[in-house]
């Protein structure tokens, strides 16, 4: 292996790592008042959502009617159903509004 | 006192079998549509010039995929070293946030195997590993059965795509793209605890669309989070913790 790319790699592990492991350092160390837990705790829905807002909301009509859909299935349906049922509406959806 | 031990075994086998099987059926999903984008992956690293070496070792150490593809897009000739480890670090920085927001979970754990845990901390590992957390406990056994497999099949499946080249074109003529934002809406779903906890979430969307509109690269993500953040301070409960109420303190 090239060394510049045992190099990318290894940077590229070290950084990744320092992310996972450095938000639980950091909160070993800090006494947390009630708004920094007001604002953990909204971290993981809003990250959530951020990650899936632009293509469920800003793709085309298919994407959020199949988003719809799939919230409503996972409301009443085992979750690999309402998955399964998500992305078979996106397919059909695509396929007749594009 | 021989049968106790031998039924406290059996009880606690019957434990770990329990975890293991509940942390599998959380994680089929998750397997089957990471699948593809793995092969994807690793199909494309072939074509910028990587061995299946090199991308098994990438995989087996860095194992995030979102972080990877953007690698592979900025690979080339000379290799940009501190220009994708920057890049990485950046696509990357919402850990440190879900590494916040999972440390409760962990706080029953020994150190050493919380930051041994926190290097499988994939998103789907993470969201997955909190609602077990919620709902019930989150336990070591249920943790690596859920995040073993998926680094298995990611380190196989980018290994196979970069070894055998073209084995998914196009994850999206099959919906695998939506599969993750159909997984992510699911745990949503059993996330919700109401509209004023749901508030962040709507103003998290808000600004990641705006924010993927305007700005370059993965900053949708991290500014739609902060905001969401941010109003998840503003909303923070107005009840004291109970140990605080009878140390007679607010906070």
């Amino acid at each position: 292996m090239a060394p510049d790319v045992a190099l990318t790699i290894a940077g590229m592990a070290l950084a990744t790592y320092a992310t996972r492991a450095g938000g639980y350092w950091l909160v070993q160390r800090a006494r947390l008042g009630r708004r920094a837990r007001g604002a953990l705790e909204a971290v993981p829905g809003a990250i959530l959502i951020a990650l899936i807002a632009p293509l469920i909301l800003a793709t085309g009509p298919a994407e959020t009617l199949a988003a719809a859909i799939t919230v409503l299935a996972a409301l009443r349906l085992p979750t690999l159903a309402a998955i399964v049922i998500g992305i078979g509406s996106v397919v059909l959806l695509r396929a007749l509004i594009g | 006192m021989n049968r106790e031990i031998a039924i406290d075994t059996e009880a606690r086998r019957g434990a770990w079998r329990g975890e293991v099987a509940a942390a599998l059926a959380d994680l089929l999903p998750v397997v089957v549509s990471a699948a593809p984008f793995a092969l994807l992956l690793g199909s494309l690293a072939a074509q910028k010039g990587l061995g299946a070496g090199e991308v098994l070792l990438m995989s087996a150490t860095v194992f995030a995929g979102g972080s990877q593809f953007v690698a592979i897009d900025l690979w080339g000739t000379p290799l940009a070293v501190a220009g994708i480890v920057l890049a990485t670090l950046l696509v990357n920085l919402r850990h440190v946030l879900m590494g916040a927001a999972i440390a409760p979970h962990l706080a029953h754990w020994p150190r050493a195997r919380a930051y041994g845990a926190l290097f499988l901390l994939a998103d789907e590992i993470w969201a997955l590993s909190l609602r077990r957390g919620t709902r019930i406990r989150l336990g070591p056994v249920y943790y690596l059965a859920l995040s073993v497999p998926l680094y298995l099949t990611w380190c196989a499946c980018t290994t196979l795509g970069a070894r055998f080249g073209h084995l998914i074109e196009d994850p999206a003529a099959w919906g695998f793209d939506f599969a993750f934002a159909a997984i992510f809406l699911c745990l949503l779903v059993s996330l919700w605890q109401g509209p004023r906890r749901g508030l962040p979430w709507v103003v998290s969307a808000a600004v990641a669309v705006a924010a993927h509109s305007l700005l370059p690269g993965v900053w949708y993500i991290l500014l739609g989070a902060a905001t969401g953040a941010a109003m998840g301070a503003l909303l923070a409960d107005p009840e004291p913790l109970p140990s605080e109420k009878e140390r007679g303190r607010g906070t």
